[in-house]
């Protein structure tokens, strides 16, 4: 369970760190807390798996991985997490996620690959399709974003 | 569309230099959760705090640096998430995406060249409270979404060696 200070915490972190010598200082001021408290309690939340990652996210296409791809692949139930944990063992996977399909869409494994160019991306879904021996799968490039944003949680508390 | 298209942007800035590569690296994933953290980074890559600072800056205004802060577990939060995908004609899509795109726990959506041609991922703290959102965007916008809620998660990393 978290303690109210983790959760005030958590809606404080919600929005970007200012870029100052001191970050944190701000935030536990807005709270009325020590510095050293609030430091405290984020190394906790990590510890503890609430804040899975705290850092910069970059823009991909900025860093020389242009393009990406989502790769949904239909997998046999009983090979479903083996193959899971050996495409996501992959450096040019960056999600993946096993999800549960829809009579429309019967995909049930999803990936989200990397490359420098959309050929690139195809090239690494044919590969891991013969590596995987899986025949029936779907390559989604994106051809544009319609929104990117964070959660904001507890938002309404 | 009104919405703006961000995915094609380009780089405000020219090339990252080495020192701004070893900062992005350090940032991304080992960002030190201490007092004075630029000090703790230039130590790392050997260059000033001022420094540091300066180049965070220069990296956030031109777009390399999205964010700069946490990202939750949200199923530890006690929320559940799901992705969604539906077929809309070129004529309704303006609209359903201004319909979906309303919610604060779509937090990504794409078009992409399918027949599915819209893709978003829609979180909200039940299960119930994410059918209930789901119900109310097709009876906004009259289309069908799939919904394909996450039952395993094998890897999420947003980490990129630069």
């Amino acid at each position: 369970m978290l303690s109210d200070l983790e959760k005030q915490v958590i809606l404080v972190l919600q929005r970007d760190l200012e870029i100052e010598p001191r970050p944190f200082l701000d935030l536990a001021a807005h709270l009325g807390l020590e510095e050293e408290v609030v430091l405290a309690a984020i190394r906790g939340l990590m510890e503890k798996g609430y804040i899975r990652r705290f850092g910069a996210t970059l823009r991909h296409q900025k860093s020389g991985f242009e393009a990406n791809a989502l790769v949904a692949w239909k997998v046999p139930e009983a090979r479903l997490k083996r193959v899971g944990q050996e495409l996501a063992a992959q450096r040019v996977v960056s999600h993946c996620y096993a999800r549960r399909p829809a009579p429309a869409w019967p995909y049930n494994l999803y990936t989200m690959v990397h490359g420098h160019t959309r050929e690139e991306c195809l090239e690494i879904a044919a590969r891991m399709a013969r590596e995987t021996g899986l025949t029936d799968y779907q390559v989604l490039f994106s051809e544009s974003e319609l929104k990117k944003t964070t959660m904001r949680y507890f938002s309404s508390q | 569309m009104k919405n703006p298209k961000t995915e094609n942007r380009k780089a405000a800035t020219g090339a990252l230099d080495d020192l701004d590569k070893a900062i992005l690296n350090e940032i991304q994933s080992h960002f030190p959760i201490v007092s004075r953290p630029y000090e703790e980074v230039g130590s790392r890559v050997g260059a000033p705090e001022a420094e540091v600072v300066r180049r965070v800056r220069a990296m956030t205004a031109s777009g390399v640096i999205r964010r700069l802060g946490a990202n939750f577990t949200s199923r530890k939060l006690g929320y559940t998430s799901t992705l969604c995908a539906a077929h809309v004609a070129p004529e309704r899509l303006a609209h359903f995406v201004e319909v979906v795109n309303r919610y604060p726990g779509v937090t990504h959506n794409y078009l992409r060249r399918h027949h599915f041609n819209v893709w978003f991922t829609l979180i909200a703290e039940s299960l119930e409270r994410l059918d209930q959102i789901l119900a109310e965007i097709s009876k906004a916008s009259g289309v069908e979404v799939l919904s394909l809620p996450a039952q395993e998660i094998f890897k999420i990393k947003v980490d990129f060696p630069v």
